[in-house]
This record gives C-alpha cells, sequence and structure tokens, in this order.
C-alpha cells in the first residue's frame, strides 16, 4: 500500500493547492445523445402504456363513485359515544373512511395517469433555451432618465415646501388608521393585580362548587380550587376572565416538612396551603401534583415548584414562585381567604415589579 | 378606426377549431403573446425541484377545504348549550366556536374528512416547504440574482407558521386555548408594550370574548391574501430570472435544459397536483387528526399532559423549554420598578438568531466569498462544504429545539428522567451544531475526494482478475465524458486575504470577513483538472491501464490504485 498511496497523494495535494495547470477546465462535452425509450421503439409498449393511462382514468371514476356510495349509501342517524348505540361510532368512521377513500382515489387515479401518459407517451427529448439578463443596461439607463423626466417635470425637487408638506402628511394620514387599533383592548396593566380572592372568600372545589371543611382534607391530599364568589359571574360579566387568574391548588403537608418564612407563617392552617394553580413561565395551569414529593409539575414546559419550599422553583423555565394565597378557618370550619394574593399571579410582565411594590404597600 | 380593425382581423385565417378559439381571444385580449411566451417555455426537472410544487398544491388545498369549512364554522366565543349529537358534552356549556367545530365532525356529512384534510394539508404545506427550502439553501440556489426571491420564501415560511398557529386556535377547545395562554404570556414578556399587546390582543383580559372572530379575520383573510400575493410574487420572479439546473454535460450558465411547459411539464405538474391531492385525502381518510371532541371546550382550569404543537410551531415551544428559569440565578430580573422576563425572551431570541440567519444567509455568503455574479447552475452540496456544514448546524440548532418540545414524551417512552433529557437537550442545543459543523464538513470533503478518485482511476467494475505474475487486480472503468463533466465541473473558492479599501486601509471588519473566508475555505478539494487526468493516465498505465488499472487486494483506501 505504502508507495501507491504516496505518490496519489501527492497529485491530490496538487490539486489541492491549486497549480496553473489545475485550473484549467474539462470542456462541456454538450448535452448526451438522447435514448429512446420502450415506448419510443416498440408499438406493443406504447399501446401497453396508453392501457395503463385509460385504467388509471376508470379507477378515478370508481373513486368518485365510491364517494357518492359513502355519502348517499351510508345512513348515520342518533347520538355519537352512545353507550346503547354504539355502532354510530364505527359507522361514522366508516364514513369518513370511504368519503377520504373515494376522493383520494379519484384524485391518485388522475393524477397518476396524467404523469404516467407524460413519461411514457409524450415527446422526452430535453430541450435548450437560451437565458437573457433580467435587464439590460440601456433599458435601465433609459428607465433612470424616464425617472428623471417625471420628478423634473413633477417640480418636486425646486418646490421644497410642496415637498416637505407632502412628506408630512403622508406620514400622518395612514397614522389616523393606525389610531384606530388604539380601542382594541383597555391599556390597563393594573386589571392584572386582583383576582377574585378577598378576606373571606370560601374556597370551593372545582367544578363541584362545594365548600371545603378544614378537617376533610387529610395529608397528602390535593384539590382544585375556585373561590366560591367566581358563580356569580356569568360568561359576559368575565367568568372566564376570573376564572384564569384565581384558579388555585390546595394540598396538606405534614407541617413538620415545611419550610416557611417568618411573614408567611399564618397563612397555611395546620400544614393547608394553596397556591396559584397559574405557572409562572407563560401561564398554563399546573395540573400535576406529586404527594410523595410535594412537587408541582407544570405540563406545558415542565416547570418544577416544591410545594413545601414556598413553592419556589426547582426545575425548569419558570422563573419565580407560584403566589401563595393566605387562608384561614371560617366559623363554621370552612376554608376562606385572609386576602387576596400578594403579588400578581402568572407570567410575569413589564409592569410586574411596580405591582408588587404597589400590593405591598396596599397590604399594610 | 373600426374599420381597420375588422380589416386586420380578416386578415388571419384560422386554419383549426384551436386556431379559430386563439384567434377569437387573441383579438379581444391579446393572449397569443402569453402562450409564446410560456407555452414552450423550458423547465428543467428534477425530483428536488419537486417541493415547491407541493407546498403550492397544498397551499391551493388549504383554501379550498378552508372555504368549506368556512360555511359551517361559526367565530364566535358566546356562550352556548351544546345540543349536538356527541353525547359526552351533551348539555355543557362552551364557545359557539366550539360547537359549531363539533358540528362539522359529527353532522355535517364528510365535514369531519374534511376538518382532516385541512390540518393534513397544513401540515403538509410547512413539510414541503421546509424541505424546499433546504434544497434551495444546500444547492446554493439563493446566489444572485434569486437574493429577493430567498427572502421572499422566508416570508411564506413565517406567514405559514402564524397560519398554522392561528388556524390551530380556532376550534376553541382546551389545546388551542392554552396554545393561546402561552402566546399571552409570551406577549406579556415583552418589556415596555408586553402588556399593552396582550391587552389589545385580547381585547382586554386573556382570553375575552373577541379572541376567536379576531384570529378568524387574519387566519381566513389577511393571512390567506398575503401568501397568495407572496407566492405570486415567488412564482414570477421565477419566470423572471428562468430555473436553476444542476451542472451536468451542455448544461451553462445561459441556457436552461429541460422540458417544455407544453405538454410534458404541464402534463407532469398538473398531474403531480392530483397526487398531492391524493395523499392529502388519503392521509385525512385514515389518520385522526386533532380529535378536538376528546379535550372538551376551552376551560382555564384543566390541561392535558403531553399533548403536542403541530411540529411547525415546535420549535417556538421547545425553545421555551429549553432555557433553565432560575439557574443560576432566576431570569426574571426587577430593575428600576420594571420587570425583564429574560426566562421568555432570551430562548425567543436564541430561535429568534436562526430566523435572521435564515434571511441574510444570502448577503452574508456574498460577504465573505465577494463573490456577486450570476449563478443559474447549482451547487451539489458537497462542492459547497462550508454552506453545507452551516446548513447542517442550522438543521441540528433547529431540530435540537423542536425536539425540546416533546421532552416529556421522550422521558416517558424511554423511561428516563425529565430533568437528564433536558440536560442532555440544553448541551446539544449549544454543541450539536458545532460538532455537526465539523461532520459534515469532512463528510463533504471526502465526498469530494472521492469524486476526484472516480474521476482520475474510473469505476470500479467488479470484476477482478489475476495478472501472470499472480497479483489480483480489480478492473477500473474509466468514466465517460458527460459523466467526467458533471463531476469537474465545479469550483472551488479559495481563502480570501484581506484587501485593503479604496483610502487603501484594512478595515476591521475585512480582517473578520479574511478569517471567516479562511476557516471557510481553507481545507479545500479541487475539481480534477484534464492535465491532472493526463497525469494520471500516464502513470505507468496509459488508457487501457486506467480501465484494467492494478489495485492491490484487501485494500480498502481510495488512494491505493496507482
Ligand atoms: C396556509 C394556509 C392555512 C393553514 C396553514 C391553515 C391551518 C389550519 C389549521 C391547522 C386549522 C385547525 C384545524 C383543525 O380543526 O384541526 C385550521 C382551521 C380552520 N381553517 Fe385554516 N389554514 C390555512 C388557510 C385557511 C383558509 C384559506 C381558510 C378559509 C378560507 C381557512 C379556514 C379555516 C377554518 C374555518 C378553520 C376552523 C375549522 C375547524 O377547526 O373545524 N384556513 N386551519
Ligand atoms: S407554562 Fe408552565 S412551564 Fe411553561
Amino acid at each position: 500500500m505504502g508507495n501507491h498511496r504516496d505518490s496519489t497523494e501527492e497529485v491530490s495535494s496538487v490539486a489541492v493547492t491549486s497549480l496553473e495547470a489545475s485550473k484549467e477546465k474539462f470542456p462541456d462535452p454538450g448535452l448526451p445523445p438522447h435514448s429512446p425509450r420502450l415506448t419510443d421503439v416498440d408499438p406493443k409498449q406504447n399501446k401497453k402504456a396508453e392501457r395503463h393511462v385509460t385504467l388509471l382514468f376508470v379507477i378515478s371514476i370508481l373513486g368518485a363513485l365510491l364517494f357518492w356510495f359513502a355519502y348517499f349509501g351510508i345512513r348515520v342517524e342518533g347520538n355519537f359515544y352512545d353507550v346503547t348505540n354504539p355502532e354510530n361510532n364505527h359507522l361514522l368512521r366508516l364514513q369518513n373512511l370511504f368519503l377520504g377513500l373515494g376522493i383520494a382515489l379519484s384524485m391518485f387515479g388522475i393524477g397518476i395517469g396524467i404523469v404516467h401518459w407524460a413519461r411514457a407517451l409524450m415527446p422526452d427529448h430535453e430541450m435548450v433555451e437560451m437565458r437573457h439578463p433580467v435587464s439590460s443596461e440601456e433599458s435601465r439607463a433609459e428607465a433612470q432618465d424616464i425617472m428623471e423626466t417625471i420628478i423634473d417635470e413633477s417640480g418636486i425637487k425646486r418646490r421644497p415646501l410642496l415637498r416637505n408638506t407632502l412628506i408630512g402628511s403622508i406620514i400622518l394620514a395612514p397614522l389616523t388608521f393606525v389610531t384606530l387599533f388604539r380601542d382594541l383592548g383597555p391599556a390597563n396593566p393594573s386589571l392584572l393585580k386582583h383576582t377574585l380572592w378577598d378576606q373571606g372568600v370560601r374556597l370551593v372545589r372545582d367544578p363541584s362548587g362545594t365548600p371545603i371543611k378544614a378537617a376533610d382534607v387529610t395529608i397528602g391530599s390535593a384539590y382544585h380550587v375556585l373561590p366560591e364568589n367566581l358563580q356569580s359571574l356569568t360568561h359576559e360579566t368575565g367568568y372566564v376572565e376570573e376564572k384564569a387568574k384565581a384558579v388555585v391548588l390546595l394540598m396538606r403537608i405534614n407541617p413538620a416538612e415545611l419550610n416557611i418564612s417568618e411573614d408567611r407563617k399564618d397563612w397555611n392552617v395546620d400544614g393547608i396551603l394553596a397556591f396559584s394553580k397559574v405557572c409562572t413561565h407563560v401561564g398554563c395551569p399546573i395540573a400535576l401534583y406529586e404527594q410523595r414529593t410535594h412537587h408541582l409539575l407544570c405540563p406545558c414546559h415542565q416547570s418544577t415548584f416544591d410545594a413545601a419550599n414556598e413553592c419556589e422553583v426547582i426545575f425548569g423555565p419558570a422563573a419565580h414562585p407560584l403566589p401563595q394565597l393566605p387562608i384561614a378557618v371560617d366559623e363554621e370550619g370552612y376554608l376562606v381567604a385572609q386576602s387576596d394574593f400578594h403579588e400578581p399571579v402568572g407570567p410575569a410582565y413589564w409592569e410586574r415589579a411596580k405591582h408588587v411594590n404597589e400590593m405591598a404597600g396596599e397590604a399594610n | 378606426m373600426a374599420h381597420h380593425v375588422i380589416e386586420t382581423e380578416n386578415n388571419y385565417q384560422a386554419r383549426t377549431t384551436t386556431g379559430k378559439i386563439t384567434n377569437f381571444v387573441d383579438t379581444r385580449v391579446g393572449m397569443s403573446g402569453i402562450v409564446r411566451e410560456f407555452g414552450r417555455k423550458i423547465f428543467p426537472d428534477h425530483w428536488t425541484f419537486m417541493f415547491g410544487e407541493v407546498a403550492m398544491y397544498s397551499l391551493i388545498i388549504l383554501i379550498l377545504s378552508g372555504t368549506f369549512l368556512t360555511l359551517w364554522f361559526n367565530p364566535s366565543m358566546a356562550s352556548v348549550t351544546y345540543d349536538g349529537t356527541y353525547l359526552p358534552l351533551k348539555g355543557v356549556h362552551m364557545s359557539a366556536a366550539y360547537s359549531s367545530a363539533l358540528d362539522i365532525s359529527f353532522d355535517v356529512r364528510g365535514g369531519l374528512l374534511l376538518r382532516q384534510i385541512h390540518h393534513w394539508a397544513a401540515l403538509l404545506f410547512m413539510t414541503a416547504l421546509t424541505i424546499h427550502m433546504l434544497r434551495v439553501f444546500f444547492t446554493g440556489a439563493f446566489r444572485r440574482p434569486r437574493e429577493l426571491n430567498w427572502v421572499v420564501g422566508c416570508c411564506l415560511w413565517l406567514l405559514g407558521i402564524f397560519a398554522g398557529f392561528t388556524g390551530y386556535s380556532l376550534p376553541d377547545d382546551v389545546l388551542s386555548g392554552n396554545g393561546l395562554r402561552i402566546v399571552d404570556g409570551i406577549m406579556k414578556a415583552i418589556p415596555l408594550v408586553g402588556t399593552y399587546l396582550s391587552m389589545f390582543f385580547f381585547g382586554g383580559e386573556f382570553p375575552g370574548t373577541l379572541l376567536i372572530s379576531r384570529l378568524y379575520s387574519i387566519h381566513i383573510m389577511v393571512i390567506p391574501a398575503l401568501l397568495l400575493l407572496l407566492m405570486a410574487i415567488h412564482l414570477f420572479m421565477v419566470v423572471v430570472h428562468k430555473h436553476t439546473q444542476y451542472p451536468g454535460p451542455g448544461r451553462t450558465e445561459d441556457n436552461v435544459v429541460g422540458f417544455p411547459v407544453g405538454p410534458v411539464y404541464a402534463a407532469k405538474a398538473g398531474g403531480f397536483f392530483f397526487i398531492v391531492f391524493g395523499i392529502i385525502a388519503f392521509l385525512g381518510a385514515t389518520f385522526t387528526i386533532n380529535a378536538i371532541w376528546n379535550y372538551g371546550p376551552y376551560d382555564p382550569s384543566p390541561v392535558q399532559a403531553g399533548t403536542q404543537p403541530d411540529w411547525y410551531v415546535g420549535f417556538g415551544d421547545g425553545a421555551l423549554r429549553l432555557w433553565p428559569g432560575s439557574f443560576p440565578w432566576s431570569w426574571k430580573i426587577d430593575l428600576f420598578n420594571h420587570t425583564f422576563v429574560l426566562a421568555v425572551l432570551l430562548p425567543f431570541m436564541l430561535a429568534g438568531v436562526l430566523v435572521l440567519f435564515m434571511f441574510t444567509w444570502p448577503w452574508i455568503e456574498r460577504w465573505v466569498t465577494k463573490d456577486n455574479r450570476v449563478h443559474n447552475i447549482l451547487d451539489r452540496p458537497r462542492n459547497a462544504p462550508f454552506r453545507t456544514a452551516a446548513g447542517a448546524a442550522g438543521i441540528v440548532y433547529y431540530s435540537v429545539m423542536m425536539i425540546a418540545a416533546s421532552s416529556d414524551l421522550i422521558a416517558t417512552h424511554f423511561h428516563v428522567s425529565l430533568n437528564d433529557v433536558a440536560y442532555v437537550l440544553r448541551f446539544l442545543w449549544f454543541f450539536g451544531p458545532i460538532i455537526a459543523f465539523i461532520i459534515v464538513r469532512r463528510i463533504c470533503l471526502s465526498l469530494q475526494r472521492k469524486d476526484r478518485e472516480l474521476v482520475l482511476h474510473g469505476i470500479e467494475t467488479g470484476n477482478v482478475v489475476q495478472l501472470p505474475h499472480g497479483e489480483f487486480i480489480e478492473v477500473h472503468k474509466p468514466l465517460d465524458e458527460y459523466h467526467r463533466y458533471k463531476l469537474v465541473s465545479f469550483e472551488s473558492p479559495e481563502p480570501l486575504a484581506a484587501q485593503p479599501n479604496a483610502k487603501g486601509k484594512i478595515t476591521g471588519a475585512e480582517k473578520i470577513r479574511a478569517r471567516i473566508s479562511k476557516w471557510f475555505f481553507e481545507d479545500r478539494v479541487a475539481p480534477v483538472s484534464p492535465a491532472e487526468l493526463e497525469a494520471a493516465h500516464h502513470h505507468g498505465h496509459g488508457t487501457e491501464a486506467v480501465e484494467a488499472g492494478p489495485k492491490p487486494t484487501g485494500s480498502l483506501g481510495g488512494h491505493s490504485h496507482n
């Protein structure tokens, strides 16, 4: 191998360092000669291809018939996912299948037929066409002259007063329309500060709406919770918007396992804690609570919060803890809120720092 | 005047029916020029030129199926009580939009099929568009004079993403609502104006009661109009520039070799439309997609784990997942009484870098190579190793983000911890592209060497003969001149040293350019020249000897024939 190898290395390194000689090019041999297809030389093959194409078009027609059969022939009446009538789901699926296959066949038949026709029976001689420059220099020069004349005749250069007022009006006129977008929505970030939670608002189960007795919450259990006053809202008065901010997750953890800062000492009821369910990353509802580790997991991008540790972020893209809702027990033994959240819930936003400061002031 | 016109008409006597029709149309609207221009226009034919076509046909199918859906879809967030035939949701409060999407699925014959066709067409549209762009990139088809068309293509790609996202949001099920909730969070992260943007977009606080109808007008009017407009501009430019072609015998920078539009090319392309339609109809018939009835109407409380966005928005979602929000410190920074939501902004900027590179690549490449010539002949990807490697790096960068959007599925499927998947993906996000760049460049260079080998020593025929003195050799057949020309007719740019500007100074930018140029082109393989081929033949063998060039048995090395 040795000797052989070295000598070739030399040749290729010559190329790599580009000697004058290697700049010289091979001449273009021109188009290769055309080699005829079977269908060009054999009349039998030619006839056969024609028959195939015809067959494909017939298949297309049959596909259309299949569609009409499925559309008019398969009758689906009554409800779906009805245990007393399970047939129906099956029929719907069948109808969908045959409608689709019918269309697919009718399309495939035409498509493959035409393509086969073109490939087997139409001339397959490659042809050559010359390119032309996108535009010639004379034409560019002429266009420039025309433009100069237009500008000159308009007098726009000679009348700066006209020009400047025109520019001004052209900038301002469209802005009137842009202004119209102003009423797309309220420009009121403070809306984000508060939720429906307030002093004495009962925590109720989502979706049943029943209040929760502190005594019923066993260690290790968790509830999806809403504020009781949400029920008084309708779709028109902001039910969904308020619900989207007020959703809360409630769990009970053995107080010995909790790690709580001084100012939040009385925010829980014997280890019953309530946290906003709106992820502080970009706002998905946090649905998963792992009882053993006290971890809350957001299914959207897997941010993980530690409920035993004031819901600080222990993994994932969220950048701040879930806000905690201070809770207490009312005289009937039901869980209630002590106040609203002490900071805005959900994803962070430009005004958030300001709002947090303001809310701290309001709380005092 | 009138007299004169009649006279001209009488001068030309059409012989056939086709001629008569042509005559009728031409004397009224003057179409003969168009037929003369397009009727026999030459289009080069190659399977990689097909993806742009697939994208165009998918767009047409989207418009057809989407128009059908508009006849039943009700873009309203008004609350209704469902009273359709899908029993599990009977009596449930939901938006009119969701209710009508259920009706389309269950109570309009063929409605489900059309919904599924619309969704599959959207997926195929974005897939074909993406592959088409990769084809254009890797063959260098974006070079002068086609830079602007590349930009138009990039805009089409972005618009396609928005089209898909707005469509996905329309049915107002739990998934689409959650997608919008994420959009709300992303908007709010924008400094200064983010909160306003979100409130303007939703008409107040999320989700509001206006959004679906707003998205609807964007989805069925604004975006399709822009898409069609851009597509028209795109095709217009293709006609002006004429199509590029792959290198090969008879193909020059000044000609186009291929088939005439009529009949062959038109037949193939027209037939292909029906094939694409057939494929989409088949998918719609057999594969359920976006079974909205399973998810339920949008409600801010529940969420489904393990659900996936459509693949083309995955890279944004994946980028969001990849950035560690609280490591090594919190990426929510409060400063001057304002909040900088870097945990969301930074990953988006990193995803945006890719898009920026995409839009500007033609100019980046031109800046480095100083090659401002017109290119109508495409590069074989191996013959532009730096570009191919850069493209591969981009693909890896993009893919890691896209895969990250499924990190939870990967973790459950392969029984590994979610955190480990995230760590690996974070690592690959930054180092994967570098590794890909190095490997792909090596591959290109060795493929180029292999081409040299082929040209110099011919094709291994597999025939092994024994020479009189006992050595076994494999017979090599020289390439015919057509095949050879394909392998030698490329340019291999050399590093371009820093050059002084008009004032005779070498600027800092120029020095950087020279360094990049060196990095790109330092390792290069030049095409075989006639002299080299001659030398290879003379190396003791002559033409015939190459045909029976001795090759020691057992050697797999490419360089061992001499
Ligand atoms: C590039 C263009 C388009 C893309 C990528 C696209 C994509 C989508 C997607 C992914 C959906 C969700 C479908 C589902 O329910 O699973 C959708 C829904 C819808 N699209 Fe499009 N679309 C496009 C153009 C159009 C056009 C041109 C129209 C109408 C003229 C239209 C009308 C609709 C309607 C009415 C819906 C809601 C129907 C439903 O979900 O049942 N789309 N679109
Ligand atoms: S929204 Fe919860 S992790 Fe992104």
